[in-house]
């Protein structure tokens, strides 16, 4: 595929057991695409556990791996969100070196990120911020130059906006749900 | 105690019963001690192989022939790693087939306990799906998942390991409360009324259209959904080495092999056409040869059943996913009768000089060669034997030269082209066919991969007649050599044990056959015994198999057979 590599975001529901993971993890690695960030997490509905999956690749091996992804037993959807709406937001700690001189700063600038301070000690602070991926880029461009000691950072977690239900979502049912609607993409 | 109380062990072989298996091919160790031993209290035979990558084959032998799930049984570690080759196998030509495997105890797992491995870990990208099973009550739900998920929608391989103490350990067997709960692997139809308007519009105004006929037909069982198609739209038939068989090589429509060692005409007809209607097939690179000149002019239309291969390769202007069977149906009231007499003659006519070229027109100069020797056995066998090839020269020879009418009459490793294949396959072809006259072809390199399973098949007392094309060489490989590496032949020439006597070690009937005239007559002996008979033909060593593709290069750019032969075939 000679297309251009770019960002794609999946959203998986899968159910929640050992090993899904790996499987999961398992086709990225196989066709040596790179993890840009990973999130798990638990789902309205028991049992099922809810992924997004954030991957630079082209946009004929996002089908691929879209449909491969399908293929594992304890996937229950799929879902590429890169090309609809959606609402993306990471987390993000960072430590940050601070001195009596620096400090008034820093909370200045968590202030305008809309950041907060969640923990304050003699030498450092810890800035927690919820955001795009961007403006975490942003926020941590301007500490850098203060020493950032720490950094922990969630990847991204996404969501389509408006009513409709997620695609994929429930897998009672989709196949009829989806019948129409995913057999007009050109797959 | 209540009377449904059963140990893991038992419940394997009370799922294996109700789920109808007559068979299951394996080899004991220690982790599976518990289930060999309550397998005596059961009605499953067990066929003792002398390897499990022979175990595997074996299975998959018996689910091509059959279409029914091929089970393995083996021990943990050395025993499961021998699976791995059989297992990959069979995923990439999808075959259904179930490996069970003991592991250690659930309590030592990640421990490196003796014969640990972690062989659901190791066959995760090779397998449909696999399990790790601790506890007994885990057993039958997960054995019936596998067969579900093993021979549902595109089948596959599944693998089922199950801890020592899972065998052990009892439960309630409730074979009722064990049935498969999850529903949504079964993905798809994906097509609607548009698309299939849109794929009858391009059938009806194609011109020059060619049906590529794959796997998928043999695999749905929709042979007969197929032929009434190719027959409504006046449509050639081009099909893939996992495709022989799905179409009958006598009917007019009938083209034959395609791709890298197809004929000429075959491809050429591919390259020149307007619309390819591809049915269950992948368009493997062996097929398509360089993707950016492939088939310039036609559209496609793609009817698979596995969403993920739709545009992998080929871009398709109409993809209609979903079971053959049900689709081609849908399809051919919607079917113009057209007239492409046109086109049927110039594919024809493009045969040329194919037929004296062809190595059969050759007159009996002194030299036996493997293209004799097929012919033959087809001969002489009516075309109605199953033959499992193995991998090499020998295979495409089979595919030329063995006219296959009907399905699963032809097993052979196409996607991974797994040398060691054919003997084993073809004992679990055996046991799923017993009626049926099964020949295994194979070449003098990898029938001494697995050659061992001679003992099975004599342990077994079963009829399997073997012929061995032996070339002195590993011969597809000098082939390459011999073209693209300027003839060194690098650890190709290949000594062989004498194969008439090694059979007879084994109490089987050997023959050596080393001229033209010798063909026949030792096919019949062969075929005369009531037992397993094994020849060697010793063929011709430098003959290449002609037409060839180079590796990545345009389908229409053909190695075509050397002058000197043509010449002398001319002659006569
Ligand atoms: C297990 C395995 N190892 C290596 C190969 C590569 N390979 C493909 S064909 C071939 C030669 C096969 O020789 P032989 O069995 O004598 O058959 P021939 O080509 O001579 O008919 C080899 C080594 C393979 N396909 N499988
Ligand atoms: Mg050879």
């Amino acid at each position: 595929m000679s297309d251009q590599q770019k960002l794609h975001s999946f959203v998986l529901y899968v159910e929640n057991q050992p090993g899904v993971l790996n499987r999961v993890a398992s086709l990225f690695r196989r066709r040596a695409y790179n993890i840009e960030s990973l999130t798990v997490g638990h789902t309205e509905r028991p049992g099922i556990s809810r992924m997004t999956i954030v991957a630079g690749i082209s946009e004929g091996a996002a089908h691929r791996v879209e449909a491969n992804l399908y293929k594992l037993a304890p996937v229950l959807s799929v879902e590429d969100v890169t090309h609809v709406p959606i609402i993306a937001r990471s987390l993000a700690f960072i430590k940050v070196a601070a001195n009596d001189e620096s400090r008034y700063r820093l909370m200045e600038i968590a202030r305008v990120f809309r950041a907060r301070v969640v923990d304050l000690a003699n030498e450092s602070l810890v800035i927690e911020i919820t955001g795009t991926e961007d403006k975490v880029d942003a926020l941590v461009g301007v500490l850098r130059p203060f020493g950032i000691q720490e950094m922990a950072r969630t990847g991204q977690v996404v969501m389509s906006r408006g009513t409709k239900p997620p695609a994929n979502g429930h897998p009672a049912g989709r196949s009829d749900l989806l019948l129409e609607e995913e057999a007009s993409q050109s797959v | 105690m209540p009377k449904t109380k059963k140990s893991g062990a038992e419940i394997i072989w009370e799922c294996l019963e109700r789920l109808g298996v007559e068979y299951v091919f394996g080899y004991p160790g220690g982790a599976i001690l518990p289930a060999y031993d309550a397998m005596t209290r059961y009605g499953v035979h067990h066929v003792l192989v002398r390897h499990e990558q022979g175990a595997t084959h074996m299975a998959d032998g018996y689910a091509r022939a059959s279409g029914r799930v091929g089970v393995a049984l083996a021990t943990s570690g050395p025993g499961a790693t021998n699976m791995v080759t059989g297992i990959a196998t069979a995923m990439m030509d999808s075959s259904p087939i179930v490996c069970i495997t003991g592991q250690v105890g659930s309590k030592l797992i990640g421990s490196d306990a003796f014969q640990e491995t972690d062989i659901t870990g190791i066959t995760l990208p090779i397998t449909k799906h696999n399990y790790l099973v601790t506890r007994a009550q885990d057993v039958a739900p997960s054995l019936r998942e596998a067969f579900q998920i093993a021979s549902s929608s595109r089948p596959g391989p599944v693998l089922v390991d199950i801890t020592k103490d899972a065998q052990n350990g009892s439960c309630e067997f409730d074979w009722e409360a064990a049935a498969p709960q999850r529903q949504h692997f079964v993905r798809g139809p994906f097509y609607n009324k548009t698309q299939l308007a849109e794929a009858l519009e391009l059938i009806n105004q194609a011109k020059r259209p060619v049906i590529l006929a794959g796997h998928g037909i043999i695999l749905s069982g929709s042979e007969q959904e197929v032929l009434a198609f190719a027959e409504a739209a006046c449509t050639p038939v081009a099909l893939t080495l996992l495709g022989i068989g799905a179409f009958p090589a006598s009917h007019p429509l009938c083209l034959g092999m395609m791709g890298m060692h197809g004929e000429a005409w075959v491809n050429k007809a591919i390259q020149e056409s307007d619309l390819l209607i591809a049915l269950g097939m992948r368009f493997d690179d062996r097929v398509t040869g360089n993707l950016k000149t492939y088939a310039p002019t036609a559209k496609k239309i793609h009817i698979e059943i596995d969403r993920a291969e739709i545009n992998k390769n080929v871009h398709v202007d109409v993809p209609l996913i979903g079971d053959l069977r049900e689709l081609l149906p849908q399809l051919v009231p919607g079917v113009k009768r057209m007239d492409r007499s046109d086109w049927l003659s110039s594919i024809d006519k493009s045969k040329q000089d194919s037929a004296v070229r062809d190595i059969q027109s050759l007159p009996d100069d002194g030299h036996l060669y493997a293209a004799h020797v097929i012919h033959e056995l087809w001969r002489e066998t009516n075309g109605d034997a199953i033959i499992v090839t193995d991998v090499g020269q020998h295979q495409m020879w089979e595919a030329q030269y063995y006219r296959h009418e009907k399905p699963r009459t032809l097993i052979t490793s196409g996607g991974l082209g797994t040398m060691g294949f054919a003997l084993p396959a073809a004992i679990g072809a055996k046991f799923a066919n017993p009626k049926a006259e099964v020949w295994v072809v194979a070449g003098d390199g990898g029938f001494q991969m697995t050659m061992a399973e001679l003992a099975t098949i004599v342990q077994e007392k079963i009829e399997i007649k073997i012929a061995i094309v032996n070339n002195g060489y590993l011969g597809m490989v000098r082939q390459w050599q011999e073209f693209f590496y300027d003839g060194r032949y690098s650890s190709t020439p290949l000594w062989s044990p004498n194969f008439q006597k090694l059979a007879e070690a084994f109490g089987i009937p050997g023959f050596t056959v080393n001229t033209r005239p010798d063909v026949i007559p030792t096919l019949r002996a062969a075929r005369r015994q009531r037992g397993p008979a094994l020849i060697d033909f010793q063929v011709e060593q430098e003959d290449s198999v002609f037409p060839m593709v180079p590796a990545g290069a345009d389908l229409h750019a053909m190695i075509r057979r050397p002058n000197p032969l043509v010449e002398r075939a001319t002659d006569v």
